[in-house]
């Protein structure tokens, strides 16, 4: 086989692994203030928003990496990574789809998310972010008809500078930890909304993240802020090219909800994961809180996390208002030497506060996954309660699963539920599916799909077919 | 359509079939009887394609070689086995499985697949058949089913895939009467000149309802007696120390 062949048969399972051949503008290398200041000057951004990332490197400079996780990786020399790379044909950013670099849109085309907007992807709205920019949002005209604002971070900073300044980094502070500070010091693009008080978004808001060049961190920022009374419903996908080495990507999000306000949040991640001996990947260091900061407020994260060498996140609910309530969906897989520690916080501050997290790991192959969550209920947080219902299915004898649940409750009115099961795919259930005309992929499918469908049924329709067909696709070659 | 030659199978350098050799024809019933132990269920086992044992000899389905075929091959060429212990699929709605089992069979076939008003239309119509509880077709693949409506649900599946070959592994063990009435009408309905059973019992009460042509008495992984119905009949008076 020549090279050619070579990738084109890797390709095969991962789909999403090809590479953008396209002139980038990247920051000098390294992390400093210089680079810094080059960002935030290439993005033409106002002095305060320097402000924030100079105090978020002056905060970075006090911190220590964690290392509490279980997953372990190799040291990460932050001096040794770019920091901002954008396609060059962004820089005097076009105005319109049709001034888009024809190969951005061929490479959103190959990902299946045409943006074109007469292409219309089922009614979706699309903010796609390349690299370190946002590169196209689908739909405008029609959401601003609705006074909904959905645009990219840096436009908001420019177009919406009150509103970015009133919530950004009130949910994840610059001071909060080693990663979600590093991001709030170089974060370069992502995805801003707001709904207006009183008003339901008519259509699925979506963003798309795509890591393209090499030795290049993502470090996008997303802030939804929902008003009084509205409702939207968010969903970003993720992919990444083969790459040898690790890259990272460390993303903060922030959800803000107002009184009688619901923000769906799903995500779909698929970064690559490296290849089945483990070399390469993305290591998918994320923090996402959501806060119910209003009254009857409710958030709600859905996550099916298939890709990435490394998936260390836990998106959070703070429960402040009363009577809100916070969701967390989760379906995590990993096979051959992907490792995960993920799972979610949820901290009941108002009454009659309610949780829920409803989490299915699949490890398989040398995989190791665990599933770390806490429940904290304050004294204040009167009559509230939670559920947790965590399962593991493993796949073969070289895989791992564990559960760290922690659960404070500092209140009496207050409680909490929690249960846990392991399984086993067994060679019988396999069989089964095999004497019925099953092959052993499609069973596993099947077996996985039923494990995973209090999930799967949490996503908008238009995505669960999508997650469903992933989900198989994460487990082919595990049984064997 | 059957054609089993001096088969001989090994768990861990145990032998469970010695030199077994079995012939049935298209549209014929065979009944295979023996006591515990005898190697009843590694025949079904080995002719569905479990893994897991050390075989030599022939097996022909149709004239094909029966080893060079994977589990799910032989469903599709039309070999269907009543398992002895079914299996519970937790998250997997009855319907979906049965549909997803027949379209996979169909598939390869290369029938057109049926879409979901067709499918429920034939699943509706079986479960009447079968006398078999419609609300259990949207319950989770038979999980929280008792005994007896598991055995029910492999008839349903049988009778939905309409097979060439059906292996009963004790299929009526653990069935009350009604039950095993109605074990029997499924089978009885698909009975033709062309579709074949080989029936793996200990009892010979099932037999009343499904009159075999063939009744082979199975001991220490050989058969060591093969006569038509009245041999059942013997060996449920004389038990099978008897015929030692």
């Amino acid at each position: 086989m020549d090279t050619r062949e070579k990738d084109i048969e890797k390709l095969k399972d991962y789909k999403y692994g090809f590479t953008t051949d396209i002139e980038n503008i990247k920051s000098p290398k390294g992390l400093n203030e210089d680079v810094i200041k080059f960002i935030s000057n290439i993005k033409k951004e106002p002095k305060w928003m320097l402000d924030f990332r100079l105090k978020a490197y002056e905060r970075l400079k006090l911190l220590k990496e964690p290392n509490w996780q279980k997953p372990k990786y190799p040291k990460i020399d932050y001096q040794d990574l770019y920091y901002y790379s954008a396609p060059k044909s962004m820089k005097d950013k076009p105005k319109s789809l049709d001034e888009l670099d024809p190969k951005l849109l061929e490479t959103y085309k190959k990902l299946g998310i045409p943006l074109q907007e007469q292409a219309r992807l089922n009614g979706i709205a699309v903010d796609a972010v390349f690299d370190s920019v946002s590169v196209a949002t689908t739909f405008k005209g029609e959401l601003t008809k609705h006074g909904i604002i959905f645009c990219s971070m840096s436009e908001a900073i420019q177009k919406h500078p009150d509103l970015v300044k009133k919530y950004l980094g009130t949910v994840i502070p610059v001071t909060d930890h080693f990663f979600a500070t590093l991001n709030s010091a170089v974060f370069t693009d992502g995805s801003f909304v707001y709904i207006p008080e009183g008003v339901k978004c008519p259509m699925e808001l979506s963003t798309y993240f795509r890591i393209n060049a090499s030795e290049t961190g993502q470090f996008e920022r997303t802030l939804i802020i929902a008003d009084k009374g509205s409702y939207v419903s968010y969903l970003e996908g993720c992919t990444a090219p083969m790459r040898d080495e690790n890259q990272l990507h460390a993303a903060n999000v922030e959800l803000i909800a107002l009184d009688d306000a619901e923000i769906k949040y799903s995500t779909v991640q698929n970064w690559y994961p490296g290849d089945e001996n483990g070399k390469g990947g993305i290591y998918n260091f994320v923090t996402k809180r959501g806060l119910c900061k209003g009254n009857n407020s409710k958030i709600s994260w859905t996550q099916v996390e298939t890709g990435s060498a490394i998936t260390w996140k836990y998106p959070s609910c703070i429960l402040k208002g009363d009577n809100s309530i916070g969701e967390f969906y989760s379906i995590a897989i990993t096979n051959n030497h992907q490792k995960a520690d993920t799972g979610t916080k949820m901290i009941h501050l108002g009454k009659n506060t309610k949780s829920k997290i409803i989490s299915k790991g699949i490890s398989a192959g040398f995989s190791d996954m665990t599933y770390r969550g806490l429940v904290d209920i304050n004294s204040k947080a009167k009559n509230s309660s939670n559920y947790t219902q965590c399962d593991s299915l493993l796949m073969g004898n070289k895989c791992g699963a564990h559960t760290v649940p922690y659960i404070k409750n500092k209140n009496f009115d207050s409680n909490i539920a929690h249960e846990a099961t392991t399984s086993k795919i067994s060679e019988e259930q396999l069989h089964y599916c095999q004497q019925r005309g099953l092959n052993p992929e499609e069973a596993v499918g099947l077996i996985v799909n039923g494990f995973c469908k209090e999930v799967l049924q949490q996503l908008p329709m238009e995505f669960a077919v999508e997650a469903q067909k992933l989900v198989g696709i994460s487990l082919e070659g595990s049984v064997g | 359509m059957l054609k089993i030659s001096n088969l001989n199978a090994n768990v861990e350098n145990k032998s469970i079939l010695k030199d077994f050799s079995l012939n049935i024809n298209p549209g014929e019933v065979h009944a295979i009887m023996g006591p515990n132990g005898s190697g009843k269920s590694t025949l079904s086992n080995i002719l569905s394609g479990k893994k897991g044992y050390q075989v030599s000899g022939e097996i022909l389905f149709e004239n094909k070689n029966l080893f060079d075929l994977e589990t799910e091959e032989r469903a599709h060429k039309g070999i269907f086995l009543a398992f002895q212990y079914p299996l519970e699929i937790p998250g997997v709605n009855t319907n979906i499985f049965l549909k997803t089992s027949l379209n996979a069979i169909r598939k390869a076939r290369g029938e057109k697949e049926l879409d979901a008003i067709e499918f429920l239309k034939l699943v509706k119509e079986k479960a009447k058949e079968l006398k078999f509880d419609e609300e259990k077709l949207n319950r989770q693949l038979n999980v929280g089913f008792s005994g007896g409506e598991k055995k029910k649900n492999e008839i349903l599946q049988m009778s939905m895939l309409a097979p060439k070959l059906s292996i009963l592994d004790e299929t009526d063990s653990g069935l009350d009467i009604d039950a095993l009435k109605i074990v029997a009408d499924g089978v009885n309905t698909l009975r033709n000149d062309d579709n074949s059973f080989l029936i793996i019992t200990h009892y010979q009460r099932l037999l009343d309802y499904i009159k075999p042509d063939f009744v082979h008495v199975l001991m220490n992984g050989k058969i060591i007696r093969s006569g038509g119905p009245e041999l059942a009949i013997e060996l449920e008076k004389k038990g099978y120390e008897s015929f030692n």
